[in-house]
């Protein structure tokens, strides 16, 4: 009788511990994982404060929307020339 | 597009702290956070320079290498970004990184250290681009609006340029072959007397 309690308590335990790690977090590096991040060429969702001048989607009108403004803002020199 | 850079030109600072503040109200930073700073070397002394420090968005960036839960991505445009639902405010970063950036909100009792905070060019976070979540936890996300670092953008003497770094490279190439460097830069001799390292 004793020993068939002891097998019993003896088998949960091992069943027990096989689950255990079923209910552990990943641990592998960026487990958490950063999530994704629209590129900033996709445009605001406030439209309000968008700069006119470019299209939002459009990656290579955005490049040149900010090198123009780059240039025009921060460069005195093609101003005073 | 190569990389989103900043470069803080020393010979024109004038430690206005006008970026510091432009920052400070673009993204309704807290108090005691400064995402931006002006550091002065030799302040009071003839010949003294400012600088304006903020992240660097290093190409190589020791913030990321060092964060445990790597919470830090790069965009395409090479800004340095993190996740603050992902961060939990160790300080790693902030000892790895050479440039102070990294900034813990130190409010309550017992001074906690909250999630990591820091320049993000303007850029935002992982929300959604001009969401009110995005807002409140990283400021504004002028790049995707179109426009530049609201701290360059607003720099009274152009010392500080922000922006794609071809361009920059032109803008400031330009600058010190017209304006010369050191003590050929005009205005020097107007300010302290002489010209730096005159003999007299």
């Amino acid at each position: 009788m004793i020993r068939a309690r002891s097998l019993q308590i003896a088998a949960a335990v091992i069943a027990l511990s096989a689950v255990a790690a079923c209910g552990d977090k990943p641990q592998e590096l960026n487990a958490a994982g950063v999530k994704s991040d629209a590129p900033a060429y996709q445009g605001s969702t406030q439209g309000q404060f968008v700069q006119s001048g470019w299209q939002p989607g459009d990656r290579s009108s955005w490049e040149q929307q900010l090198k123009a403004r780059a240039a025009y803002g921060q460069n005195e020199y093609t101003r005073i020339r | 597009m190569a990389r989103m850079k900043f470069i803080c030109d020393a010979e024109r600072c004038i430690e206005c702290n006008g970026c510091v503040t432009a920052c400070k109200n673009e993204h309704e930073v807290p108090w005691g956070v400064n995402r931006r700073r002006v550091v002065t070397l030799n302040d009071g002394v003839p010949g003294e320079k400012s600088i304006s420090v903020a992240c660097m968005h290093c190409s190589d960036a020791p913030c990321m290498a060092v964060c445990p839960v790597n919470c830090f991505y790069r965009t395409d445009e090479g800004v340095v970004l993190h996740d603050k639902d992902v961060c939990i405010g160790c300080g790693y970063c902030s000892y790895a990184c050479p440039f102070g950036a990294p900034q813990f909100p130190g409010q309550g009792t017992f001074g906690v250290r909250g999630k990591m905070d820091k320049c993000t060019f303007c850029a935002g976070g992982p929300e959604a681009s001009g969401s009110q979540a995005e807002f409140v936890k990283y400021g504004r996300n002028r790049l995707a609006e179109g426009k530049l670092p609201a701290c360059a953008e607003m720099c009274s003497t152009k010392a500080l340029l922000a922006g794609d770094s071809d361009t920059l490279s032109d803008i400031f190439r330009n600058r010190v072959l017209q304006r010369g460097k050191g003590a050929e830069v005009w205005g020097w001799g107007t300010a302290y007397g002489s010209a730096q390292g005159a003999r007299s």
